[in-house]
């Protein structure tokens, strides 16, 4: 259990942020820009410190304010996957991803080298700097780097922000894979709800600064205060449905629901997948 | 052939002049670093009074900065007699001494560079080794060092050139010593106040001339092999 509970006063700025997340899965920390959600977990990792609160990850006591205790980062086993990737550009691949993993003491890595450049697909990479990887490659490296260190917790802000569509696509499947891969809980900052829809199990919604309502993702976005932080003019439905079939030929895919059936663009699944269907308001 | 052989009085000046130049850029470095990391990163009172003294001997003369080293570093300074009774350091009409003239005035271009180079560094991949598990000790090593070696290596060039050409203050404080303080610059000097050493001046002018162009040169290539390192 994560048990998350912060105050900090930046400027005229107030972030007040309290919530709970699950020991598994992706968090989705979500709201508008400049809602105080990097703000967040950069007081998580200990990059910034809170003016009050607390911070627990897995029964370990990372911040407490009433009781003094504040660990500086280095000491969290917090990774921490960055908007801008952040890869030293004086490193090779390789050397970025052992940085963090040498530090560790051999006796708590429970991820190896070969497991996670297997994962991320980053063979080829090894020999490589940063300034000649794409930005796709670039945070394909990044979340390497961060799991490596063997991490109790990822952090990870808006990882798929700077990327173009294709190459979101490219590393969506990576971050997907990571909870089951590797048994470690994320907190996922982001403002898209495309995103949410793909990855988050649970979702934690922030707006000018504050935690608003926090739970699982399906239930979430369904309630009105999720529809009120976004406007009437993202108002949307989540259908859960499964792939049934595909029409090649028609380029079509073919989706099974509770109460209906859907033909949409041909899709990249396999046959019996499970999907989210996002159905928006788009009255005029 | 004959002309181009150096003779003693040159041998000696120029070795003395590297010697010395080169102490001077040792000296500093680490003192250099840590203050234009102070100056760049933190901030706390009395920070304008801090670079000011670090930039004085720029705008000095040299005579007064030589002096203030005399008065300070000499035998009977409060400085120099506690260095030379605690630890046995004299800097008092030695090579040590031209030395120190030397680094102290070219102290400010070397933290001038190196300043510049820590605030471009992105201190948001300071943070992300914090977060792989480095203290901010390692921080510095890993990170932020590798990344400022080509400011690093601007410093100690213009540090080294410019202690190449130091006069004033090592004339004044540790005086014109043949073998000890007696650099290439003060050599040079010596040569134009006695009659018919015109000659013998023009071949101190030339090499002094040539040494500062190699040290230039030399900087260029070793800092496109730097950036070249960044650019993978």
């Amino acid at each position: 259990m994560l048990d998350i509970q912060l105050a900090r006063r930046q400027g005229r700025f107030q972030v007040n942020a309290a919530f709970q997340a699950r020991n598994t899965g992706i968090t989705a920390l979500f709201g508008p820009s400049g809602a105080g959600k990097t703000s967040v977990i950069n007081m998580v990792a200990g990059l910034s410190r809170p003016d009050g609160g607390h911070i627990v990850v897995h029964d370990r006591v990372l911040f407490d304010s009433d009781h003094g205790i504040n660990l500086p980062p280095e000491k969290r086993s917090i990774g921490y996957i960055f908007q801008d990737g952040r890869l030293f550009p004086h490193l090779t691949v390789r050397g970025n991803l052992t940085y963090g993993m040498k530090l560790t003491p051999r006796s708590q890595r429970f991820i190896g080298i070969d497991q996670v450049v297997g994962l991320l697909g980053i063979e080829h990479l090894l020999d490589r700097r940063p300034a000649r990887l794409s930005g796709g490659e670039k945070q394909r490296v990044g979340i390497g780097r961060a799991l490596l260190t063997s991490p109790r917790l990822l952090l990870m802000d808006e990882p798929l922000a700077s990327l173009d569509l294709a190459r979101k696509s490219e590393v969506i499947p990576f971050i997907g894979k990571l909870p089951a891969a590797f048994s470690i809980p994320i907190i996922y900052v982001t403002h898209s709800v495309d995103e949410v829809l793909q990855l988050a199990d649970d979702i934690v919604l922030m707006n000018y600064g504050k935690s608003v309502i926090a739970g699982n993702m399906p239930e979430v976005i369904q309630r009105p205060e999720f529809q009120d932080v976004f406007g009437r003019q993202e108002a949307f439905s989540v259908v859960s449905m499964v792939v049934k079939d595909h029409d090649a030929s028609a380029g079509l895919s073919l989706l099974q629901g509770p109460a209906a059936c859907l033909k949409l663009p041909l899709m990249n699944c396999v046959t019996g997948e499970p999907v989210r269907v996002r159905i928006r308001d788009r009255r005029e | 052939m004959e002309a181009l052989s150096l003779t003693a009085l040159e041998v000696e000046s120029l070795r003395l002049s590297l010697w010395v130049s080169g102490w001077a850029v040792v000296g500093s470095l680490p003192v250099g670093i840590g203050v234009a990391w102070v100056l760049a990163r933190l901030r706390f009172p009395g920070k304008v009074l801090l670079d000011g003294l670090v930039c004085l001997p720029l705008v000095l003369p040299p005579v007064v900065t030589g002096y203030t080293l005399l008065v300070l570093m000499g035998k009977n300074g409060p400085l120099g007699s506690l260095l030379q009774k605690t630890i046995g350091l004299s800097f008092s009409f030695n090579w040590k001494g031209a030395a120190l003239a030397s680094a102290v005035m070219a102290f400010p271009l070397l933290v001038r560079a190196v300043r510049l180079s820590i605030e471009a560094v992105d201190q948001g991949l300071e943070a992300a080794a914090r977060t792989l598990g480095a203290g901010p000790l390692r921080v510095f090593f890993t990170v932020t060092l590798p990344l400022i070696l080509p400011g690093v290596l601007a410093g100690v060039i213009l540090c080294f050139t410019r202690s190449l050409g130091e006069f004033g203050a090592t004339i004044t404080f540790v005086s014109n010593i043949p073998g000890q303080t007696r650099t290439l610059p003060l050599a040079l000097y010596t040569l134009t106040q006695v009659p018919g050493g015109e000659a013998a001046a023009l071949r101190l002018c030339i090499i002094s001339v040539l040494l500062a162009l190699l040290a230039l040169v030399g900087s260029e290539i070793m800092a496109r092999r730097l950036n070249q390192r960044l650019k993978g």
